[in-house]
């Protein structure tokens, strides 16, 4: 198939395991977050599409073609370093240019395409500046048009917008997934924040430990979280321990719940709840039973803190729906079967 | 790219003249040098392979001894003057505007840069009777009439500090630009006046790289081959001195090379024992 | 340290520094043909004998043609040789490294003597070849120091940048490495073509009996007789080590070449 597949592929350096056995298919066209805290082997699974690190074991192929052991510089690749690696002794246009210039491309057709890539970037006019006297989302714009100049085949950013304060980032966001959308390219970005990974994938590639914990579209991360470490790792969640006996009969910190089944011969599980999905209530009625220790209200939205047994749980309402609590006083926690995600234990 | 060991041959490939030049004109005269301090020497400046200890026997001698022994001295007075001088100054040169560095540094470049002969000539010079700095203290009524500074020990060692000044700082600079400025700053908000911080903080923060300047400056002051001869007496001669005196006037290589041999071993000696007498002081 | 403490420090080291180049300037501009200071009398006729007295002259050239041709041959060997040890993961090409920096520190004598007899040994002693040699291996460690240096400052992540674009090892060396690393390569001859300038010892123990460069004709002078000349080759040759320094620091980060950290990380 066309695309992007990884077989098997594994790192280590020395005793270390920096990515263990990856799997992954990456179709054409399509925009792959590889997200995870740092140490989790995501630059490294990177640095070994772009060739810069090698393989221990397993294989990469292109459309269908071994490129495992291919030297970078033949990959036709497009690549947005952390340090952008912009070449300080070269101009804004210069840079662009690089990968026509060093291909032997007619010095008009280099030209003609700095300009389109400079007008792509809203930055029309600026080739003959010097790369030092651009502000940092010029020269992030400047390093991801260098990166596309000569149309690449695969599209890779190492935490391309870490440097950017938090406002132009979000705005980079969606528009370097406009781009990669506007342009059909097979796309894969490392990041460490899990808001940016939503944002712009189509597919997370959640990892920890050199694996791939799970790989899956946003919402489906969301709200299908394959375990524990992904649940936690994506948004906030409440992760409650579970229990059932013979009959099916399910107890969580220690209460009854109703309606919640944690699936045939499964006798303790973890629950995973987002916050927003708790509902609040008055005691009784077969919800939970605890204590409110603490209120935010931030405005927008309000996080409400309860004590069950002693472990604390979120909850998080709209000031439409602002739950009727007071620090101190008792409160029931309804857990609703359908937003009970069950983790195996 | 990957930075990688070595692939192929042809990787090697710019190692190749490096390599070459190194070995055929560092590595092999460094080992002729000792291989003719062995050797025997003839009539009229030649000399003959061999293998004989005659060369180094010459050092048992109390002539030998007393060129070794001040050759130490002076090179360990030169050394702490020098670091005496330029631990402070160039702790101010680099809490200094950029520019005002910079000038200085091309200053001290331009003096590190000059051949001994004409340190040698300039400090004769400005020793002598006839163009000396005595002329100027007679002209302000110091003095009542000019004389000659040379030939003198003082002489000798104004010359080598000279020499050895622009080095030190040199030597230094890159530990002192790096040296954390919110140190001081910290000692002066704790109530140490400038001079003190600098004692307290400075100094004691630099102690490594001040003990490594020692040696450097040692080392750098042992190889001093004309000033001594220039500007002192034939008893302020140096090892290095001798050394030149025995290759091209006595035309007595095997000696010249014997005493080159036991130079080396010196210098190396005593960085070894300072090195090590160094780690003992820090794992006390 | 206190302000004027600290000026007044500056002011002594700065006239200990000058004084010897103020005296011999003085005495290389006198009239007559003595050592005297204060001047008696201003001719500028010293500065003309460099170029007219063919000896001086000769020697002039002699300094010149060996110090353009040893700073040549020094960065020729140091740019490989620090390139290979940035560019592969070899820890035991470290050993040249340190053979680079070896002659520079020990006593010139001993890199003098050795060479002294190696050149005897092979039978080409006294050819003038042999001291642009000697003097490339001698001065290696300047250029060696300061590319080290250089490389050192060229972030990784701009070759692995390039060689993403398609470039080769080639092509990366020419496009990247060598735009980037030039400035440390003209500093690095620089120093090395100063400094054999001004080198006695090795030159004189090699060629000595068969060439004269200026510090040698210097030292000769000063045994054989004075002439105002050796004070105004002296004066020369500070002014040129002055020039092309504040060359290197205008041109390059001066600072920033002798360790110091670098000027744009503020």
């Amino acid at each position: 198939m066309s695309g992007l597949v990884l077989n098997n592929v594994t790192k280590e350096f020395g005793t270390f395991t920096a990515v263990n056995n990856v799997e992954l298919t990456v179709p054409h066209g399509t925009f792959v977050c590889l997200l995870g805290p740092s140490g989790c082997g995501k630059t490294t699974l990177l640095r070994m599409i772009a060739g810069l690190d090698l393989p221990t074991d397993g294989a990469i192929r292109l459309d269908d073609k071994d490129i495992t052991k291919v030297p970078t510089h033949q990959r036709e690749l497009g690549m947005v370093f952390q340090s952008l690696a912009l070449f300080p002794h070269l101009t804004v246009g210069e840079n662009i240019a690089y990968p026509l210039r060093i291909r032997g491309r007619a010095k008009e057709e280099q030209k003609k395409r700095v300009e389109e890539l400079l007008a792509m970037i809203h930055l029309s006019g600026y080739a003959d500046r010097p790369v030092s006297k651009l502000s940092g989302g010029q020269r992030q714009r400047v390093a991801i048009a260098r990166a596309l100049s000569i149309s690449p085949k695969l599209f890779l950013l190492d935490e391309p917008l870490s440097a950017l304060d938090a406002k132009l980032r979000e705005a980079m966001q969606v528009e370097l997934r406009q781009l990669q959308q506007k342009l059909g390219i097979t796309t894969i970005v490392v990041t460490h924040d899990q808001r940016e990974a939503m944002t712009m994938a189509d597919t997370v590639v959640v990892m920890s430990k050199g694996e791939i914990r799970q790989a899956a579209s946003p919402i489906e991360i969301y709200r299908r979280p394959a375990d524990t470490f992904v649940a936690d790792f994506i948004g906030s969640t409440n992760l409650l321990e579970a229990e059932a006996d013979s009959a099916g009969r399910v107890t969580v910190l220690g209460q009854p719940v109703s309606g919640v089944s944690l699936g045939a011969g499964v006798s303790k599980a973890t629950l995973s709840i987002r916050p927003e999905d708790i509902h609040l209530t008055a005691p009784g009625n077969g919800a939970l039973a605890g204590t409110v220790t603490f209120v935010r209200d931030l405005g927008g939205t309000i996080e409400t803190f309860v004590d069950i047994a002693g472990r604390q749980i979120v909850a998080v309402s709209t000031p439409r729906a602002r739950p009727e609590v007071a620090v101190g006083q008792p409160v029931g926690v309804m857990l609703l079967p359908d937003v009970c995600v069950v983790l195996a234990k | 790219m990957r930075r990688e060991a070595p692939q192929k041959l042809g990787d090697y490939g710019p190692l190749f003249f490096p390599a070459m030049m190194l070995i055929v004109f560092f590595v092999v005269p460094f080992a002729t040098m000792i291989a003719v301090s062995f050797f025997q020497r003839q009539q009229g400046g030649f000399y003959v392979p061999a293998f004989v200890f005659s060369n180094y026997e010459r050092f048992l001698s109390l002539f030998f001894a007393n060129v070794l022994g001040f050759s130490l001295m002076l090179a360990i007075t030169v050394a702490i003057c020098c670091v005496l001088l330029a631990v402070p100054f160039t702790y101010l040169l680099t809490r200094m505007a950029r520019k005002v560095q910079i000038v200085w540094l091309v200053a001290l470049l331009s003096v590190l840069s000059l051949s001994e002969v004409i340190i040698g000539f300039a400090w004769s010079t400005l020793f002598s009777r006839t163009a000396g700095i005595t002329n100027l203290l007679v002209m302000m009524g110091v003095m009542s009439e000019a004389k000659a500074l040379l030939p003198s020990f003082g002489a000798v060692l104004t010359g080598m500090v000279y020499q050895a000044f622009p080095y030190t700082v040199l030597v230094l600079y890159p530990a002192l630009v790096r040296l954390d400025p919110t140190l001081t700053e910290a000692a002066r908000t704790l109530g140490a006046s400038p001079i003190r911080a600098f004692f307290t903080v400075v100094v004691p923060a630099l102690r490594n790289t001040i003990t490594a300047t020692l040696i450097m400056v040692f080392i750098f002051a042992l190889g001093s081959y004309l000033l001594p001869q220039l500007l002192g007496r034939p008893q302020h001669w140096t090892l290095s001195v001798l050394i030149t005196d025995q290759a091209i006037y006595q035309s007595n290589m095997p000696f010249a090379a014997a005493m080159a041999v036991f130079l080396v071993l010196v210098t190396l000696g005593l960085v070894a024992l300072t090195v090590m007498a160094g780690r003992k002081g820090e794992a006390a | 340290m206190t302000g004027a403490l600290s000026k007044v420090y500056f002011f002594l080291i700065g006239v200990f520094l000058a004084l010897p180049m103020i005296v011999v300037a003085g005495v290389s501009v006198n009239e007559k043909q003595t050592l005297a200071f204060p001047p008696k009398g201003f001719s500028l006729s010293w500065y003309g004998e460099i170029f007219l007295n063919p000896e001086w002259r000769n020697a002039l050239f002699a300094s010149l043609t060996l110090a353009i041709l040893s700073a040549a041959v020094a960065v020729a060997i140091a740019l490989p040789l620090a390139w290979f040890l940035w560019r592969r993961i070899a820890p035991w090409a470290n050993i040249f490294q340190l053979l680079g920096i070896a002659p520079f520190t020990l006593p010139p004598v001993i890199t003098a003597l050795g060479l002294l007899t190696f050149w005897a040994t092979t039978g080409f002693y006294g050819q003038p070849w042999t001291a642009v040699v000697s003097h490339a291996i001698f001065f290696v460690t300047l250029p060696l120091v300061t590319l080290s240096l250089g490389f050192t400052a060229i972030d990784r992540s701009l070759v692995e940048a390039a060689a993403t674009m398609g470039a080769d090892d080639r092509t990366i060396f020419r496009t990247v490495v060598l735009p980037l690393i030039l400035p440390y390569i003209v500093s690095g001859y620089a120093f090395a073509f100063v400094l054999s300038l001004n080198e006695y010892i090795v030159a004189y123990m090699t060629v000595g009996f068969t060439m004269e460069t200026l510090p040698i004709k210097i030292f000769n002078a000063l045994r054989y007789g004075y002439t105002p000349t050796m004070a105004s080759v002296t004066i020369l040759f500070v002014a040129t080590a002055a020039v092309i320094f504040s060359l290197v620091a205008r041109f390059g980060d001066l600072p920033k070449l002798l360790g110091a950290m670098s000027s744009d990380d503020t």
